[in-house]
């Protein structure tokens, strides 16, 4: 268990959440693909937080403790705003899937062609 | 911690009250018009505090242990959007007749978008930026499905969607950000960089010094990118303008790209503002204005809708903006520096009153006619004179004619590139104003040359007339004079730490 490790777990998941968002069709779906990608980078700052050597017991002129300790507070902190923030977004998403949804009976994207140029 | 941050945070936290204020007026009332002159006159209050604490000029400007960072730079932007703010709850009262049940949440929605712009102008660290980015996003999602009609909803969720990834991608550059300098204030970021380059700890056969920093900053602009409706995430304006109701994507067109310019401004400057980081992020934006230019431009070409046509006009002004941004230092003396972000700064408040200008008058004459084409605004000059003249100054100055201001911010941002050593650059964008000519000049023809369709007078609604005359005359106003914006634009700037330092 390493940095590279989990980084590369992350960057796969992130990946399959944005190729759910390219190639999905349904908007549930779309909107499941993007809170997989939140989740990569939920994962990546809780494992850089972790794993990265805090910059004070790398040398710098910052106090060895405190630093080290806020830096993995930082990354946790990150991952919990983010969870949050996604959260509120999903409700606003499936709210509007769901307008969408009682004025057509469709919730497929490629149906979603009213506005053309 | 404690009443100096109090202090110094008061616009946003004045702005935010008020939107709660507006949403419990309305719920506890019902009666929208009082809701809306009722936050009408409460946007007095983050104004003046703004003002306030521009002439207090307090020296420690950094808030709640660094998280935001209320500086000129952030007030100037505060009282930008207080002002759109108050332009598009004034454009609404009219045109919120379509959506009459919700005229309070409507304008709940607008000033809770507003703090979290406000908020991005000022914030100055990661997370902080995250956050208040989706406080401005997540409203605007709401307001663009707020008419019901299938393409409202259908914008609201496209919009919805690309904000979803766009941020998803952001947050990916930033978290690499984060761990490749193991903070998140931008100030700390600034100075770890400048350690890790006197360390040898950079690669200089790497963009950027090292791949970590490479795909942090290339995620975090294209995120970025959304915001300010740059390629490569531009795909979304055009729709969601059609869709939404206009006086949501005035708000989208002016204050968010606003916001998203500021918070990029500042974190270039204050997080990655070195001379060797400097330069290879202005090579990245001088590709991007120039792609986003000549995008805007060429897809703007055959719209038949007024909207759609302002949406695509938006994005090649985002191009001309970008232009200001990839002006830096290449030569380093001392005034070339400023001449960028100033250019910049500059541009986006002479854009807010140019493009409202716009964005009112087209409310004005589709209020009446309901009719987006551009054929539906033949004969305006006969039938609503007064509108049809003050949209037509907004246009020519979104074309960039003198004497309008969207004449003095070209000659700006270009002389800022040309002096950075960027010529071919600005001519690019001189070639790319030339074809802005044949679009919007073919709204102005439709108004002045085409005979109207029918001989309907179309009176100008008092509230909306003085809303769309003050921006027809700042417009005008600082296209003959300027030096006060300028001046004022400097100011901002120079406190932004990384432009101020060097």
């Amino acid at each position: 268990m390493n940095l590279e490790n989990v980084l590369l777990v992350s960057a796969v998941i992130f990946g399959i959440g944005l190729f759910g968002v390219l190639t999905r069709r349904n908007v549930i779906v779309v909107l499941m693909s993007i809170e997989l990608m939140f989740n990569a980078v939920n994962l990546a700052a809780i494992a850089f937080a972790r794993f990265t050597v805090p910059y004070s017991l790398a040398g710098g002129p910052v106090s060895v403790t405190s630093d080290a300790v806020r830096q993995v507070l930082t990354g946790q902190a990150f991952a919990v705003f983010v969870i949050g923030v996604a959260a509120a977004e999903v409700t606003l998403g499936l709210a509007l899937a769901m307008a969408i949804f009682r004025r057509r009976e469709t919730v497929e994207v490629t149906d979603l062609t009213t506005a053309r140029g | 911690m404690g009443a100096h941050d109090l202090w110094l945070l008061s616009p946003q936290l004045a702005m935010a009250a008020l939107a709660c204020t507006a949403l419990v007026v309305d719920l506890a009332t019902g009666r929208s018009k009082l809701v809306l002159w009722l936050s009408l006159i409460g946007l007095v209050i983050p104004a003046a505090l703004s003002i306030a604490l521009w002439a207090a000029n307090p020296a420690d400007t950094l808030v709640f242990f660094g998280a935001a960072s209320v500086d000129r730079f952030s007030l100037f932007f505060t009282l930008l959007f207080t002002g759109v703010a108050a332009a598009v709850i004034v454009s609404a009262e009219k045109y919120a007749s379509r959506f009459q049940e919700q005229r309070g949440e409507f304008v709940g929605l607008i000033l809770a978008s507003t703090t979290g712009m406000m908020l991005l102008a000022s914030a100055n660290e990661l997370i902080t930026i995250y956050v208040s980015l989706e406080l401005t996003a997540l409203p605007v999602a709401a307001l663009l499905a707020f008419l019901r009609e299938d393409r409202s909803a259908e914008a609201g969720m496209k919009f919805l969607i690309l904000s979803g990834v766009s941020s998803a991608l952001l947050l990916y550059g930033l978290v690499f950000i984060f761990g490749f300098t193991g903070t998140t204030r931008l100030d700390e970021i600034f100075a770890r960089i400048g350690d890790l380059q006197a360390s040898g700890g950079f690669d200089s056969t790497v963009p950027f010094g090292s791949y970590g920093l490479l795909l942090g900053i290339a995620l975090a602009i294209s995120g970025f990118a959304f915001k300010l409706a740059a390629a490569p995430f531009q795909m979304w304006v055009p729709d969601a303008y059609e869709g939404g109701p206009t006086p949501v994507v005035a708000f989208l067109s002016v204050a968010s790209k606003a916001a998203g310019f500021a918070v990029v401004l500042r974190i270039l400057y204050s997080a990655f503002g070195s001379p060797e980081l400097a330069v290879e992020w202005s090579a990245l934006f001088a590709v991007l204005a120039v792609v986003t230019m000549t995008l805007g431009n060429l897809m703007a070409l055959p719209q038949k809708n007024v909207k759609r046509l302002l949406g695509y006009s938006t994005i090649s002004q985002a191009g001309f903006m970008l232009i200001g941004l990839a002006a830096v230092s290449a030569n380093t003396s001392a005034g070339s520096l400023v001449a960028g972000p100033q250019s910049v700064v500059f541009y986006l408040a002479g854009y807010a009153f140019t493009n409202l200008a716009v964005f009112l008058g087209v409310i004005a004459i589709t209020n009446r006619t309901n009719d987006n084409t551009i054929a539906g605004f033949a004969g305006m000059g006969r039938r609503a004179p007064v509108t049809a003249l003050l949209l037509a100054i907004g246009l020519i100055s979104l074309l960039g004619l003198p004497p309008t201001v969207g004449f003095m911010s070209k000659i700006f941002v270009f002389n800022a590139a040309v002096n950075s050593g960027l010529a071919w650059l600005a001519l690019a964008g001189v070639l790319n104003s030339v074809i802005s000519a044949y679009y919007y000049l073919r709204v102005i023809r439709a108004m002045y040359m085409e005979a109207p369709t029918s001989d309907e007078r179309i009176t100008l609604d008092p509230s909306l007339g003085v809303a769309t005359g003050i921006a027809a005359f700042g417009a005008v106003l600082f296209g003959v004079a300027p030096w006060f914006l300028l001046r004022a634009a400097e100011i901002a700037v120079r406190s932004l730490s990384g432009v101020a330092g060097s």
